[in-house]
């Protein structure tokens, strides 16, 4: 007798969202079971950012149903936002305070149980002690970066959500975020959904890549078959060939 | 792994400590964001202060009303000062870009407000506390001398103030950095309206519900009283206190509507510099 299939983490089900007379997201759809790594993959204003905003319960959808860890976003969000968390360089932390300040005062609101244990814990896995008592406005760019990853860990969430992760990092410091990003979803068994510009980025760490375009899911599918059926050798020509509808000119040229 | 909700607590005062020790660590990181805390209270209360000893030495009424311009400018303070203190605190997220990380934590609205409201009294207790003792040390004037009636006073006057501090916050989160200025502006509007250097009768007829519809006018009105006649009017205070509660419940409802409003329509993803 076989097990169940596991109930998704997420689930976005027919989810539209308008803004005044523009369209976003159009109807979309997927599940993200446990320990899945998926890539949200679009140009600007292909949606990306609204689905993720809608998942993190920041946004209402205009029609449709988003579930986060079984409860229905946003209107349930406080059940559940414990055991999520997010990180993108787009969204600061208070400059003034210093990095174990920042550090304390997230764990706090998380419910952390032992906050300076985990504090120690993550600042030896990311490196962050020479600078944990610097104030976070006097940090480097790979140095946020790795804050803001320290406070998306903080409450070792079983959903991770990710705008460009390593967006503005030098090849080192982006290598080494991604490592990080992997060894986390390994150890704690987490699902991480990202969205990302860096193609190298999505298909090392991704197992499932989901295409968007003009608010619509374009397609979705691992990466090696994305290869396979558009016929490329990396993601950013099937991303090329998806964002500018080459895919569709040469279905209709066949 | 679970993927079965669980409840979280709907108030935590381990989330609105954990506020308050963010702004906290904010306000002692800069001895001028102290500094200036104590600045404007302290030039205004001088000011007016010797206005009062001039208008004492050449009419007899303001000499019998010693200290009424005194008294006036320091609760004018608490409730200026005491909006600002929370809209400062709620502004000091936006400037940061640290709404974000808020809005996606386990922080409730709810807790969020009774952080601001929390700060809003340090701020003006390090801003005002010293004031108030220049006013001792200049003029004689002893705030604290007022006993009972200045904890009246002042407990109408902060729920005035977050009452409107609450409404702006709301009105940032829907509308944007581009309500900012209300934040700074907008109790200039009680200014006259709440006849806080002046009585109700002083102004038109046709005006004066509507002053009387702001509970700091109740409070001037008492500090008045209690000045010029020595009589502490414990009903201004009660009926302060009941428009007090109807506006703190409507900011509170306003504040929950605009954020759902702010959700509606991806504001909440804009918001910052």
């Amino acid at each position: 007798m076989t097990s169940p299939p596991a109930q998704p983490v997420v689930s976005v089900d027919h989810v539209v969202k308008v803004y005044k007379s523009t369209c976003a997201v159009d109807r979309i759809s997927f599940a993200l079971p446990p320990g899945s790594v998926t890539a949200l993959l679009g140009g600007n204003g292909a949606g990306k950012t609204t689905t993720i905003a809608m998942i993190m319960g920041l946004v209402t959808p205009t029609e449709g149903a988003v579930t986060v860890l079984g409860a229905s976003m946003p209107q349930r969000r406080y059940q559940v936002l414990h055991r999520m968390n997010f990180e993108s360089p787009y969204v600061d932390m208070p400059k003034r305070l210093t990095v174990r300040q920042n550090l304390a005062v997230f764990a706090a609101l998380y419910g952390v149980a032992d906050v300076d244990e985990r504090i120690s814990e993550l600042t030896h896995d990311l490196n962050l002690g020479e600078f944990l008592d610097r104030p976070n406005g006097r940090l480097s760019s790979g140095e946020k970066t790795r804050v803001s990853l320290a406070k998306a860990l903080l409450n070792r969430p079983e959903l991770l959500l990710l705008d460009e992760p390593t967006a503005s990092l030098d090849p080192d410091t982006a290598d080494w975020v991604r490592a990080r990003l992997e060894r986390y979803r390994h150890e704690r068994g987490a699902t991480l959904l990202l969205a990302s510009h860096n193609m190298p980025e999505v298909e090392r760490l991704c197992d499932r890549v989901i295409m968007m375009k003009r608010g619509r899911i374009e397609d979705d599918d691992t990466p090696g078959r994305l290869l396979a059926r558009y016929d490329r050798q990396t993601l950013e020509d099937v991303f090329l060939d998806v964002a500018r509808g080459r895919a569709e000119d040469r279905e209709a040229a066949q | 792994m679970t993927t079965e909700p669980t409840a979280s607590p709907p108030f935590s005062m381990r989330r609105v400590n954990a506020m308050v020790l963010r702004y906290w660590y904010l306000l002692r990181s800069s001895l001028f964001r102290i500094l200036e805390l104590m600045y404007w209270p302290a030039v205004q209360m001088l000011m007016w202060g010797f206005l009062q000893l001039y208008l004492a030495e050449n009419a007899g009424f303001f000499a019998r009303a010693g200290g009424t311009f005194i008294g006036a400018v320091l609760l004018w303070d608490i409730l200026f000062r005491g909006q600002l203190g929370f809209s400062i605190s709620f502004l000091e997220e936006m400037w940061a870009r640290n709404l974000g990380n808020l809005m996606m934590s386990p922080l409730r609205p709810i807790e969020f407000v009774a952080a601001l409201m929390i700060m809003s009294i340090i701020r003006l207790a390090v801003g005002m506390v010293p004031v108030t003792l220049l006013a001792i040390a200049f003029f004689g004037f002893n705030l604290y001398g007022l006993g009972f009636a200045l904890a009246a006073f002042f407990l109408n006057l902060i729920l005035t103030s977050w009452a409107v501090g609450i409404l702006v916050s709301g009105l940032i989160l829907r509308y944007g950095m581009g309500a900012e200025s209300m934040a700074w502006t907008i109790m200039f509007i009680f200014l006259p309206l709440t006849c806080v250097y002046y009585p109700v009768t002083v102004l038109p007829d046709w005006l004066q519900p509507v002053a009387w519809s702001l509970a700091p006018t109740y409070v001037f009105e008492g500090m008045r009283h209690l000045i010029i006649d020595h009589v502490f009017r414990a009903d201004l205070m009660l009926q302060a206190l009941a428009v007090n509660a109807v506006y703190f419940a409507a900011a509170v409802m306003a504040f929950m509507a605009l954020l759902n409003g702010a959700r509606r329509t991806g504001t909440l993803m804009q918001i910052g510099e």
